[in-house]
């Protein structure tokens, strides 16, 4: 079973939600990505969203736009992204996904790309720019490898939309939140609890909330409906708060674990 | 071969829908509106009035004696967009894409401009309407085209400087989708080129071939035949394709689309995406698309701001493909070239982008017989490009 799909069961056992994390592989560097992982494993993330960096991000805000421009000065790709998730599969069990636009995979071949994130012990992959109309080959690829193409959900998405791609998605449903770009709010969005428990009674994969969610206040709010949030913007600028600082790690880890529910 | 695109919005195994969820509602909408448009004769009847009466059409085709002349003899027909107001021909685009707005009942307009032109003409629409307008444009392209800033202000838009990337065209679409997938409720992004995800180069395109119906007329009625030649500029491809599309049947027509090499086209420093890009996927659409080797875009660069990009509108890509067009490209120093001879032989200052299709038939003149007639875009007046021009021509 795909360890994305057996870590729902386990937290469904426990009556636990699922805190997915996201971090821009090689801001401020690999290692550190590294580090930040293991860390913040042990302090019970469930998930990790490895970001691939990429030059036109258009689903993403400023944070995650200037982290992935300096990802790219470090010379990130996709090939560091895979030798980065195999040493980290050496040390968790974690399911591990990467987030990423979709040019970068398309040129690195879709066949030759999936079967090197299975080689990796990547279990899930997540594009912001495919939609269900575009994604059929690179789903056939993953899907020979067991691997799952996460299907997004938006607060645009009408009803028989919903039903088609629900009947598509595998491991959880992504829901953006807001309609926009990555990034912190103050507030949740209007009518998020609605469409959440709309979803909930609709669609059968578990329902993973992501874009604007970054304290532990909202990740509570929102996971008393949903199975998981995605927090990234926030974790990330911690992160540049505390570039060039040695105890590095351990500040953004002291912050992601203020935000974990206990 | 088809009329393309197909209901999914490919030309071949181009095109089609990149674009994040939030969006894909939005293009199902727009899609559906222009497809109601079309069948309604009143959408119709208002937008050829406004194309008439407020921009100008049908704009000349003129013969360039001089230059043809000057270049030996073959037949040079100038498809005058330069006359249209606001400059270019963009305004045919933006007329369309504004009613359709209205139709939808969206207050707010955005649109990415690279030269200015299609900001100016967004602009301007968005002050004809009635619209809130707000126009994402490069940082360096503020700097290179400040007379056409200073005309979208004044007509009543806001000018949102970006400073991602490589600030230029490219990165100024990638912050007007993102200014898109926050606002789709209230706004209607209005997208200057045959490029983006569908249904926008099918719309675009078809919003601008009323260039090549005129065209098609108009040489019938001046030479009795149809031309042997189409020539024009290819950033995006807009004027190109409007040009091309109504001949697409007429096999004996050939076309050619003339891409920017900037400083050459293996200088690394170019917008040839045609020529050297490889199949990628680029604001919403797959097309030929510069990029490295890893799948990160490019940084395109040509003299032409409205050139200044790294991808290119699919169905170009298909024409490509399918060997329906042909592609080329002339470098910057070439379009200089190509600027001073049109305004010499024939008083016309041309925009730098079309400059490239007038510096082609000069670099190729010995390609065309002495019998052939060529109908050439003339896509934009110089005006904004001559504070830029001229210290680059008084260095000679």
């Amino acid at each position: 079973m795909n360890r994305i799909s057996r870590k729902f069961l386990e937290l469904k056992s426990k009556r636990r939600k699922a805190f997915i994390a996201y971090l821009t592989v090689g801001y401020p560097d690999i290692s550190t990505t590294e580090k930040l992982v293991l860390e913040l494993s042990r302090l019970g993330v469930d998930m990790f969203e490895l970001g691939v960096p990429f030059s036109d991000p258009l689903a993403d805000g400023p944070i995650i736009q200037e982290a992935s421009a300096f990802a790219l000065k470090n010379k990130v790709n996709l090939d560091k992204v895979f030798s980065l998730a195999k040493r980290l599969r050496n040390k968790i069990d974690k399911p591990l996904l990467t987030m990423g636009y979709y040019n970068p995979i398309f040129n690195y071949g879709l066949e030759r790309f999936a079967k090197n994130a299975k080689s990796s012990g990547l279990d899930g992959i997540v594009v912001p720019d495919l939609s269900l109309e575009e994604d059929k080959d690179l789903r056939k690829s993953l899907s020979k490898y067991g691997i799952y193409l996460i299907s997004f959900l938006a607060p645009t998405t009408d009803v028989s939309r919903i039903k088609h791609i629900a009947r598509n998605a595998k491991g959880f449903i992504y829901y953006v939140s807001v309609t926009g770009v990555t990034g912190a709010r103050n507030k949740l969005a209007k009518g998020i609890f609605n469409r959440i428990s709309y979803l909930k009674k609709s669609v059968k994969v578990p329902i993973c909330v992501g874009f604007g969610i970054s304290t532990r206040k909202q990740f509570k709010t929102i996971t008393s409906l949903s199975d998981g949030a995605i927090i990234g913007s926030a974790i990330i600028n911690k992160i540049k708060e505390n570039i060039g600082r040695k105890d590095l790690v351990n500040r953004v880890s002291r912050f992601v674990k203020g935000i974990i529910p206990s | 071969m088809k009329i393309l695109p197909d209901k999914k919005g490919h030309f071949g195994i181009f095109g089609g829908k990149f674009v994040p969820e939030t969006l894909m509602p939005a293009l199902k909408e727009l899609e559906a509106e222009y497809r109601s448009s079309q069948k309604d004769k009143s959408f119709r009847k208002e937008l050829d009035y406004l194309l008439s009466q407020y921009a100008g059409r049908p704009t000349p085709l003129y013969f360039a004696k001089n230059l043809s002349k000057y270049l030996g003899g073959f037949k040079v027909y100038l498809k005058r967009e330069d006359l249209l107001h606001t400059g270019a021909h963009k305004i045919n685009n933006t007329l369309g894409q504004a009613l359709l707005a209205r139709r939808m009942g969206k207050k707010r307009i955005i649109a990415e401009t690279g030269a200015g032109q299609h900001g100016v003409a967004t602009a301007t629409v968005a002050a004809l309407f009635g619209l809130e307008c707000v126009i994402y444009m490069g940082e360096e392209d503020i700097e290179r085209q400040s007379l056409n800033v200073f005309r979208m202000k004044l007509l009543g838009a806001k000018v949102v400087p970006v400073k991602s990337g490589s600030k230029t065209l490219k990165d100024a679409m990638t912050e007007a989708l993102r200014d898109w997938v926050t606002n789709v409720g209230t706004t209607h992004y209005i997208i200057g080129s045959v490029a983006g995800p569908h249904p926008y180069p099918m719309l675009v395109r078809d919003f601008q071939s009323v260039i090549g119906k005129e065209a098609r007329k108009q040489i019938l009625a001046s030479e009795n035949r149809l031309p042997d030649y189409l020539l024009a500029c290819v950033g995006g491809g807009s004027n190109a394709m409007g040009l091309f599309y109504p001949f697409f049947k007429d096999k004996k027509v050939k076309m050619i689309g003339i891409e920017a090499a900037g400083l050459g086209l293996n200088s690394g420093k170019t917008a040839a995406s045609l020529l050297k890009g490889k199949i990628g996927v680029l604001h919403g659409s797959k097309s030929k698309v510069l990029q490295d080797k890893y799948g990160q875009i490019e940084i395109a660069h040509s003299i032409a701001a409205g050139l200044d990009y790294p991808g290119v509108g699919p169905e170009h890509s298909y024409y490509q493909m399918v060997k329906r067009a042909e592609y080329a490209a002339v470098t910057d120093k070439e379009a200089l070239a190509g600027f001073e001879l049109l305004s010499e032989t024939e008083g016309i200052i041309p925009a730098l982008e079309p400059a490239h299709a007038i510096a082609y038939l000069s670099k190729a003149k010995n390609r065309f017989k002495k019998n052939s007639i060529i109908i050439l875009c003339l896509s934009g007046r110089g005006d904004k490009d001559v504070t830029l021009v001229s210290p680059l021509l008084a260095k000679k």
